[in-house]
Formats: C-alpha cells, structure tokens, sequence
C-alpha cells in the first residue's frame, strides 16, 4: 500500500479523528463554563428563585426580534412575600414533585419531554386560568384534582389523578412561576399571557 | 425475566451447536436473547401509548400514558445497550485474539444487571409515581425521559458497565490491540464518563436540561455512532471480507466527521432551555453538519458491498446492516436536519415532528445493526452454517421481516411528520403554544388522522418483529451446507 497518497492514508485520519475529537471536546468544555454561568439561577438568564414575588409578562422584544420574559412589580405568591431561601425551598419542592410524579412523560418543559399535554414553559401564564385573581386557586384546585376540573377541549384526554398534595402543589406552581421568567430566546414564539394588572 | 426463560433456549442451544462457541460469544446470547424481549416489551408499551391518543379512555388511571411511554423508551434504551454489550463481547475474543478475561465475572454481571433491570420496570409499573421527595428519586423514578431509572439503579449500571469495561478492556490488553478495538474502547470511556452527567439532582431545570442532554445527545449522536461504527467495521469484514486497511481509515474518517460536527452539534438542544443566544449560532451549523459523516457511512458500506458483489456469507446480516446505512442517514441525517436550524426548530420544538425523528432515528440507526448482529452471531451458533442465497424456505421469513419492520416505521415516522407539520403551524405558529392552542393542534383532521395511521403502521412494524423472532428462533437449524467463505486471500 506504499502508493497511498496522504490524503487516504490510515495514519493521516487517525491524527485527524484524535485532533478534531480533542479540539472540539476544549471549545465544548470552555464553552461549558461560560454557559452554566449563565443560567445559574439569578443571573439575566435565569433568575433568583424570588422572582416568584414578582409580577412575570412576556413580551415581544423588538430588539431582540423576540420574546422575552419582563419582570415587573411586587405580586408575592399565595400573598406572602417569600426570601431567597424560602423561595429556593418552594420551587424545590416543585421541581422535586415533577421528577416524582413524572410529568415529562406526558408534557413537554422548556419544549422538552412528552407530546401527550401542553407545553408547561408557561403554564403559569397561560390564558386558561382566567386572570392573575383567579390564577393560583385554579391552579391549586386543577393540580390536586384534575379529573374533576377536567377541561380537555373536547377530546376527553385528561390529567389523571396523581395524588398532589396541595403543599406539592404550591412547589410545583411555584416551580411554574419561576420557570415563566427564565429567558429561552423567544421559544414559545407568540404566546399571549392572560391579563394580568399594572407592573 | 426469570433464570428459566433464558436458561432453556441456551441449554438447548449448547447441545444443537457444533463449533464450540467462546465464554464471550456464549455470554453475547444471552445479551442478545434479553434484548430481544425487551425489544418485544417496547413495542407492546409503544402500542398502548400510541392507542391513548385514540381512545384516551384506554387504561387511565391504571396504567396511564406517562408509565407506559416511559416503559417504551427505557425498554428502548437497555435493549439496544444490550445489544451492543452482547456484540461486543460477540467480538472481542476474535479481536483480541485471546480468550476472555473475566468469564465468571462477565456471567454474574449479566444476571446481576439482568436482575436489577427487571426490579425497576416492576417498580414503575406497579409503584409508577412517589411524592415530592428526595427518596422518590432514589427509589422510584428521576422524571427524565429516556434516564428515569432510579439513582440507585444509575449507581448499579455504572458498576455493571465498569465490570464490562474491565472484561473488554483487559481482554485486549492481554490479546491484541487493533484500530478498530482502540477506538471501541476509548469510545467506551466517553459513553460511561457521559452517562455520569445525567446522576445528580439540581431545582434549576435549565441546569437540569443542560447536562441532561449531555447524556442524551453525545450519547445518540456522537458515541453510540461511532460505537456502531466499530461493531460495523468488525462485521463488514465479517460477512463481506472487507480488508481491514480499507474499514479502519474509513472509521477513523468516520470519526473525525461524527465529532466534529456532534459535539458542538449538541447545541441544537441549547435553543430554548435559557441557555445563551450565541448557542442558536454554533448549534445551528455544527448539527446541521452532521449528516455529513451519516452520508460518509452509507458510502462506506454501499461500497464495500458492491465491491464484493454483494457476494456475502450472511444475506440477513449484510441486509440488516444496509439498512443500517440508511436507516441512519434518513432517521438522523435527513429527518435531524429538517428540523435542526432554530428558525425552524423554533415551531416545530417539542411536536411530533421530534417523535417523527426520533423513531425514524433510534430505528434506523440502532435497531438495524444490533439485529444484523444477531444474525451474523446466530449462523456461528448454528454451526457456521450457509446463509446465503437459496435458503431452505427462501428465506421469505427475513426478507418479510425486515420489509415490514421498515415499512411500519416509515409509515410511522411519515404519519407523525404530517401530525407534527399540522401542530407546528396550528399550536406554534398560530396559537401561540397555549393550552388552548394545544387542543386545536390536536383536535384537527389532519392530526386525528395521523394518530390512526401511525396506529396501522405500528401493528405493521409489530408484525415484522414477530417474524423476526420466529426467523431468529428457526434461520439455520436444520441447514447442513457450511457458510460460504467470503475472505479474499489478502485478508490480514
Ligand atoms: C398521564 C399524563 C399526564 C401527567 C403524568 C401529567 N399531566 Fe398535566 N396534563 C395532562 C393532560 C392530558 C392535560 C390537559 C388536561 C385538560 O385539558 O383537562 C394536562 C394539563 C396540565 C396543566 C394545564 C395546562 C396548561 O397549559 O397550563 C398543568 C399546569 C399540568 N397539566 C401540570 C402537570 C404537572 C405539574 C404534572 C406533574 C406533577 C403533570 N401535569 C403530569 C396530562 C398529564
Ligand atoms: C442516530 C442518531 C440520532 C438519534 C437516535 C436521534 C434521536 C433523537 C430523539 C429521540 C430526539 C427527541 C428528544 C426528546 O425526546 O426530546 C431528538 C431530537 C432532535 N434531534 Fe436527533 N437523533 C439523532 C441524530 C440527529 C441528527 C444527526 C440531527 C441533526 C442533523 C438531529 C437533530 C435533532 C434535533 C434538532 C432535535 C430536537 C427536536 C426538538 O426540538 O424537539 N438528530 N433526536
Ligand atoms: C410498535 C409500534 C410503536 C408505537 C405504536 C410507538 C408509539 C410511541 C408513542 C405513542 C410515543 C410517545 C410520543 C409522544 O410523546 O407523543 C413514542 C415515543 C418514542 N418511541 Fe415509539 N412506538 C413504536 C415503536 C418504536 C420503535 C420501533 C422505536 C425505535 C426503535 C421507537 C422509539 C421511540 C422514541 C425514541 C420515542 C421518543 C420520541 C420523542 O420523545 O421525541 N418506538 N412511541
Ligand atoms: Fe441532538
């Protein structure tokens, strides 16, 4: 095989599949480290877990050429004014009761997961519960029983019953709350939040 | 899976078989018969998750749709992982030019990981959900599609594939190494290393995802590619008598291409779960590069095949592992970059435009070369018998086999396309990805439609498998003629 030319020699691609796997494992790991910055929570990203004491839209943002979440004024959950530590143990909570009761085998979160229910990314702005007075007792009531509260749109595709307690259920909508204000580059694309009162 | 479903078909076997197989072609059996009742309880699961979106009704509250589509991906996921650990082991003596290290270690592993696999689908099935607690995610389930085995069974599988990696590994170590069996194992260290990223707890979901798709996505796209590229490197010069030389560049070429583009390519998740926007830039270009090196391999193996007249010892082996070639070329390559640019992913993220891909993807990549591995691996154990042209039967047990695995899951694949197209305009574009744009997504013709169809396809592809296990069960028995020799005199 001595007239091989370099170019189809097995020496040469073996440099190569060593040198770019190499190379492009350092950029994935520099990366890496500038990302996880980014989206530790309270940075711009991904804020604090206290955002959930705070009014949460989402707008176009001409600028960016998308949507964005806005945070706007003092609105405590459940009317309390929770610290970064309690706030931090709330979503804990919530996040804790996703991964137990498997909620992304049937929805998707971020746009990731299951295609069997809606997109929670923003399930705590979503038109259905109404207004931003109704919101958190819907919320509470859809989660702890949502054969009953059922709306299914005519489908019968509903929720089952899985077993939320209503502390699980103000960690998960918490968890939700949160979640609404994390900035994902405009995904979903057009989604009008329900009306919610001045910032 | 109890000792004696598995025990009695390989009993049976030693006695029927004439060369004596290897400790490690033995084990490989015994991997190759769990996954293949795996690969039967994933479709089963798959048609009950696919009948909820028909008839919602269907088992609610008993076995709802989450346990079961869980089940259908975790049985997924082991069954092709057993297949590639029994492939392995398949050709790792031959390789390596020795015997296996650790037999009586390698055995006990397979039962012990056999064992704990089997606890935690019972726990899911029975168990399904716990409350909101740390323990739940221990014991139970984690939540995380395609990694929800509890932590401890992440603890127990990391061990299971140390004892692999040692077998495998030390094997080489004492035989011979080679460049296909450098590669094999170098890839095994990222494949394991990998899987560590997804066994940790955090509240932040964007961290969450963000090392959840460490495992996902360089697993899938990056070492079980070049993983396969391995197994199909041994196996074409197995059944085809390819030339080393020429298999080995191709896999280092394969290589470069794979992870060049693959590793950045993992971008393609990091659109829209909070992570910067300098990631819709790299992650849009690396991934759309990577069909690329899936191109390299159909040329690969087109080539070599034709090279060789298509003249191989193994028809259903070299069938299977064609349809490797393109299986993953269209699967990943065309249906990944259909919807990898974030001007696009941007409606069509988290549809069934993803499941439309995924299916075609884990089918064509993966399902195709851990079955061409079967064959080649069954025709050993039948006593290196003739398996090509002119079987017995006509070999219509395979050919309808392999016909109607692939028309169901393209059929399938095509029905959850045109379901996808309709949800990405009419929940995404249109209705803004509300709950209420969800159901009218849902609720359209075109959808409704597309879930019976893809309902049809999938007992088509189930019929396909049912053949192909009783083709495994049967293919070679009685056959006398001894396989043809495919090794050409250069053969190293
Ligand atoms: C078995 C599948 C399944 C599981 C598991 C599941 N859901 Fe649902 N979920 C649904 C379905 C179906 C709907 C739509 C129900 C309706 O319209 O009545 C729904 C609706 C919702 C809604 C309202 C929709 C919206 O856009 O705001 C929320 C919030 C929700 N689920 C949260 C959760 C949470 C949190 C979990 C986990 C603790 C969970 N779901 C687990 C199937 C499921
Ligand atoms: C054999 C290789 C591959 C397999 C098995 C595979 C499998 C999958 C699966 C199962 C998903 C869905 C993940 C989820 O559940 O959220 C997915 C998503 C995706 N894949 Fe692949 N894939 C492969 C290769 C590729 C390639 C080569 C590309 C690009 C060219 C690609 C592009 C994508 C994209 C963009 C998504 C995200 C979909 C979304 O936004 O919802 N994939 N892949
Ligand atoms: C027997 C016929 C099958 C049926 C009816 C079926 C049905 C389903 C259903 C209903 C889902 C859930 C999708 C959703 O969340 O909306 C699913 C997911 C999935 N199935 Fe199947 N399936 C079948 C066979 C297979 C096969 C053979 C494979 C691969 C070898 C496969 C791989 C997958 C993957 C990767 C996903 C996750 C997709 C994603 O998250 O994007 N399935 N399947
Ligand atoms: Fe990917």
């Amino acid at each position: 095989m001595s007239d091989t030319p370099w170019w189809a020699s097995q020496d040469f691609w073996r440099k190569c599949a060593i040198f770019v796997t190499a190379f492009m494992a350092v950029i994935l790991i520099i990366l890496t480290f500038d990302t996880v910055d980014a989206i530790t929570s309270g940075s711009d990203r991904v804020p604090a877990y206290d955002v959930i004491n705070y009014r949460i839209g989402y707008e176009f943002d001409a600028e960016r050429n998308m949507y964005a979440p806005v945070i706007g004024g003092e609105a405590p959950l459940f009317a309390t004014m929770h610290t970064e530590e309690e706030a931090r143990a709330l979503v804990d909570l919530g996040k804790l009761t996703v991964q137990a009761k498997n909620c992304m085998n049937c929805h998707t979160l971020l746009g990731n997961g299951a295609y069997y229910a809606p997109d929670l990314t923003k399930a705590w702005l979503d038109p259905g519960w109404g207004n931003e007075q109704s919101r958190e007792l819907l919320m509470t009531l859809f989660l702890t029983d949502p054969v009953s509260n059922a709306r299914t749109f005519g489908t019968n595709r509903r929720m089952p019953d899985l077993g939320i307690t209503d502390e699980e259920a103000r960690g998960v909508i918490a968890f939700l709350k949160w979640l609404s204000a994390v900035d994902t580059n405009g995904f979903p694309h057009g989604f009008e939040p329900l009306p919610q009162g001045g910032p | 899976m109890s000792t004696a479903v598995l025990d009695a078909p390989i009993a049976a076997a030693r006695a029927a078989a004439s060369p004596a197989l290897s400790a490690g072609q033995r084990l490989a059996l015994k991997y190759f018969l769990a996954a293949m009742v795996l690969f039967l309880a994933q479709t089963a699961f798959g048609l009950l998750a696919g009948l909820q979106f028909i008839y919602p009704e269907f088992l609610f509250g008993v076995l709802d749709f989450n346990v079961n589509r869980m089940v259908h991906l975790n049985a997924m996921i082991v069954w092709m992982l057993y297949g590639f650990i029994g492939s392995i082991y398949w050709l790792v003596e031959d390789e390596a030019g020795t015997e296996l290290v650790g037999a009586r270690l390698a055995n006990v592993n397979f039962w012990i990981l056999t064992a704990a696999v089997t606890v935690v689908v019972i726990v899911y099935l029975v168990v399904q959900v716990g409350s909101g607690t740390r323990a739940s995610i221990w014991l139970i389930n984690e939540g995380r599609e395609y990694i929800e085995a509890p932590r401890w069974a992440d603890i127990g599988i990391v061990v299971c594939m140390g004892v692999f990696f040692y077998n495998v590994a030390a094997t080489f170590m004492k035989g011979r190494w080679s460049g296909i069996s450098g590669t094999l194992v170098l890839d095994l260290i990222a494949l394991a290393g990998l899987y560590l990223a997804g066994m940790f707890y955090t509240t932040n979901l964007s961290v969450d995802q963000y090392w959840w798709w460490w495992v996902v996505h360089l697993w899938v796209e990056a070492t079980w590619e070049v993983l396969v590229g391995c197994i199909m490197a041994w196996g074409l010069m197995k059944t085809l008598g390819a030339r080393r030389s020429i298999v080995t560049t191709w896999l280092y070429i394969e290589v470069a291409l794979m992870f060049g583009s693959g590793i950045l390519g993992l971008g393609h998740h990091y659109f829209w779960i909070g992570t910067p926007e300098y990631w819709l830039a790299l992650g849009g270009f690396f991934s759309a590069l990577e069909p690329i090196p899936l191109v390299a391999m159909v040329v690969h193996a087109v080539y070599d095949a034709g090279r060789h007249g298509f003249r191989s010892n193994n028809h259903p082996a070299l069938a299977w592992l064609i349809a490797h070639a393109f299986g993953n070329f269209l699967g990943a390559g065309v249906w990944g970059f259909m919807q990898t640019l974030p001007q696009i992913n941007l409606y069509t993220h988290g549809t069934q435009w993803s499941s439309s891909h995924g299916h075609l993807a884990f089918f064509g990549a993966y399902a195709t070369i851990v079955i061409a591995f079967i064959y080649i691996a069954l025709q050993k154990w039948r006593g290196d018998v003739w398996m090509s042209a002119g079987l017995p039967d006509g070999g219509w047990k395979w050919k309808w086999s392999l016909g109607l695995q692939c028309v169901g899951v393209m059929g399938m694949t095509m029905a959850m396309l045109i379901a996808g197209y309709e949800q990405a305009f009419v929940e995404r574009a249109m209705g803004g990805s509300t709950w209420q744009a969800y159901f009218e997504g849902q609720t359209q013709p075109w959808f409704i439609q597309a879930m019976y169809w893809r309902m049809a396809f999938g007992v088509v592809m189930t019929a396909g498998m049912l053949i192909l296990f009783w083709d495994l069960l049967t293919i070679g028995r009685n056959e006398t003629r001894p396989a043809k020799d495919v090794h050409a005199p250069d053969e190293v």
